[in-house]
């Protein structure tokens, strides 16, 4: 579960990472990762422990897929979408999930199970369709698995 | 203690090498039998994944693919003596798919554990940087220069020459960056190499360090692939602990030391001064060139911006000789390339191979046709900005100048093939989507362009003004082309012309077959 905005963690996460050369990703992911997004809250922070303006960091925030403003569902599922996937089918697979979830690519269902998020290219390629789901890589995929392995711990 | 490898790569991950291995722990205890599972990376067979290989007296025997519910199967035939069994392939490196490579850069890939750096050295591993501490940095680069290693990112630039220039530009520090953001599909030896054979990466950017005199490196990493990272991750702690990296290299004297930096989703940061910006902490904006990297790169230093495979093929180079890399490859194409054949393709995987075989080779006797069954129709050849070939130019010998003759590149090595149910019309609409998706936003053609050329492929779909359009979308295409800073604005026009090229019909009302499933 993501930590609720805690100003001093967040000052804390920020702090661990000043010695880095070229500390903003690092940061951005690890605030990410306590707080399952990047508070709205926290770029003011970020930007003044750097010398930044807020706008610069709202920039590369906004700019990377990656960064999300709102956490995500307890459990997310990222379908490959990429060409070595279509050619397998992929395409059918990820519509079936949307579909079976009433979802669109990159939505959350109401109660907050399930995100599906579209991502180009797992390097699962030569056993594709393929998808992430929590950090676990899937391939071989059709639409029945898929959706099988996308509901099985999402409710 | 008899020693059974069952690999770790992503890919075998992917299709149930996990519960194979607790399968095989399960049932050895059950036996009562005494094992040493060893992980691995995978050798890159993978249609054979989960492959496992038992060790005995006539060498590693492999059995694959194996399903958790083989494993008890596999135990009553006798695998772990070698025994007879359906799955059972031999020596892997007996295999026809293996035997007919020339495993260079990948020759430890799914042999070694990852997890240990005596492993590494125990197969040869640090006779690069060892050869390069001796002849000391400007014979290195001119070692380098004489084996004619191009980059294997795509560009395929000298990388030799690229050193040499990072060396002499003046500088009180310089880095050496790895470019790790492999995001082109249908390509996967990035991270196969650094789930399976992670230390000859940092051996080549060692080496890298040492030759130009950079004391510190970058490897730009995904966010997508969560398992080459960690094990990445631990192999640098290895290296350090075992003075392969840290403020001693081999006790040379010389520093070097090494991070892991991941990337947040975005396709353009593999551009490599997009990745630069992305590493300073900025918006993955590409910058305009000049200045190179080589003269002002990462915090405006001279940088060495490499791949991975390049760097990866460095220590082999060193430790044979340039000579020995140079005998291999055709033209201007020297050496081997890691070719990844994906996608609607039988024998997908890994095929190191000498540059030169034809482009029907590769698909038909290597990929063994679609995993479909059906025709062939199209494959696309360097990643989402690459070209689709038709059979009909399957005599198209691999090599950089060949694919570049035919309007077509080879990028990073992928092969994505389809069979005759794709419709190309969509894959070159999808083409332009995907660019308008990961545009930086920089140029205008790449940006607004790559918006407005979906909206004409779908008015050509519709049936609007089609002739009209249809030329609209080849000058858009040459706009593309010609007026965008990089190769995301700029070689999106492959896939879109080699579609309206070589498959016109499917920008007119056709009947399409349909996938039997």
């Amino acid at each position: 579960m993501p930590s609720a905005w805690d100003v001093e963690l967040a000052r804390t996460i920020i702090d661990r990472h000043l010695d880095l050369e070229g500390p903003v990703l690092p940061i951005l992911h690890a605030l990410q990762e306590t707080f399952g997004c990047v508070p709205r809250d926290a770029a003011p922070l970020v930007a003044e422990a750097l010398n930044l303006s807020r706008a610069e960091v709202h920039g590369v925030i906004s700019f990377y897929h990656d960064f999300k403003s709102a956490p995500a569902g307890r459990r997310t599922v990222k379908v490959c979408r990429a060409e070595a996937c279509q050619a397998m089918g992929g395409e059918a697979a990820g519509r079936a999930l949307l579909t079976a979830l009433g979802l669109d690519w990159g939505q959350t269902t109401t109660d907050g199970a399930v995100t599906v998020e579209a991502v180009y290219c797992l390097g699962l390629c030569a056993v594709a369709p393929s998808a992430l789901i929590d950090g676990e890589v899937h391939g071989r995929l059709d639409a029945a698995r898929l959706v099988a392995l996308a509901l099985e711990t999402g409710r | 203690m008899i020693r059974i490898f069952v690999p770790r790569d992503a890919t075998a991950l992917a299709v149930g090498t996990e519960s194979v291995a607790r399968a095989i722990e399960t049932e050895a205890a059950a036996r009562g039998e005494r094992l040493e599972i060893v992980r691995t990376g995978s050798r890159g067979l993978l249609w054979l994944e989960p492959l496992v290989e038992v060790e005995t007296d006539q060498g590693r025997i492999g059995y694959g693919p194996v399903a958790a519910a083989d494993v008890t199967g596999l135990f009553q035939a006798g695998f772990l003596t070698g025994a007879a069994h359906p799955s059972r392939i031999g020596r892997p490196e007996d295999h026809p798919w293996l035997a007919r490579q020339t495993r260079l850069t990948f020759a430890r890939c799914g042999i070694v554990d990852p997890g240990s750096f005596e492993d590494y050295v125990a197969h040869g591993g640090l006779a690069g940087v060892k050869r390069a501490l001796a002849l000391g940095p400007a014979a290195v680069i001119e070692a380098l220069t004489a084996s004619g290693l191009r980059g294997r990112g795509g560009a395929g630039f000298p990388v030799g020459v690229k050193w040499k220039t990072v060396a002499e530009a003046p500088a009180d520090r310089r880095y050496v960056v790895c470019n790790a953001d492999e995001g082109d599909s249908g390509t996967f030896a990035d991270r196969m190499l650094m789930e399976g054979d992670p230390f000859v990466l940092i051996e080549g950017m060692v080496i890298a360090g040492l030759a130009v005199g950079a004391t510190k490196g970058f490897v730009y990493a995904r966010s997508e692939y969560p398992h080459a990272n960690a094990t990445f991750a631990r192999a640098i702690e290895l290296a350090r602990e075992n003075g392969l990296i840290g403020p001693d290299v081999l006790g040379s004297g010389a520093a070097f030391d090494l991070e892991l930096r991941i990337g947040a989703g975005a396709y353009v940061c593999g551009e490599e001064t997009a990745l630069l910006e992305s590493l300073e902490g900025r918006r993955g904006v590409v910058r305009a060139k000049p200045p190179l990297p080589a003269h002002k790169g990462l915090f405006g230093r001279p940088t060495v911006v490499n791949n991975v495979l390049s760097l990866a093929t460095v220590p082999w180079i060193l430790a044979h000789g340039a000579d020995a890399y140079a005998a291999i490859g055709v033209g201007r194409s020297r050496g081997t390339m890691p070719i990844q054949l994906a996608g609607n393709v039988r024998h997908g995987g890994l095929f190191e191979a000498p540059f030169g075989l034809t482009l029907g080779q590769i698909i038909e006797d290597i990929g063994g046709g679609t995993a479909s069954g059906r025709p062939v129709r199209a494959v696309q050849c360097g990643g989402p900005l690459g070209a689709y070939f038709p059979p009909a130019l399957f005599d198209t010998p691999y090599d950089y100048e060949a694919f570049a003759g035919r309007d077509g590149l080879i990028g990073h090595g992928g092969i994505v093939v389809f069979d005759d149910t794709v419709d190309m019309a969509a894959q070159a609409r999808f083409a332009l989507e995907f660019c308008a998706i990961e545009s930086c936003g920089k140029c205008t053609p790449c940006r607004i362009g790559s918006v407005r050329g979906v909206e004409v492929v779908d008015r050509i779909r519709a049936g609007v003004a089609r002739e009209a359009n249809l030329h609209l979308l080849r000058d858009l295409c040459q706009t593309l082309k010609l007026g965008s800073l990089c190769a995301l604005g700029g070689f999106t026009a492959y896939p879109v012309m080699s579609a309206l090229t070589h498959f016109p019909e499917d920008f007119h009302e056709r009947a399409r077959p349909v996938a039997a499933e």
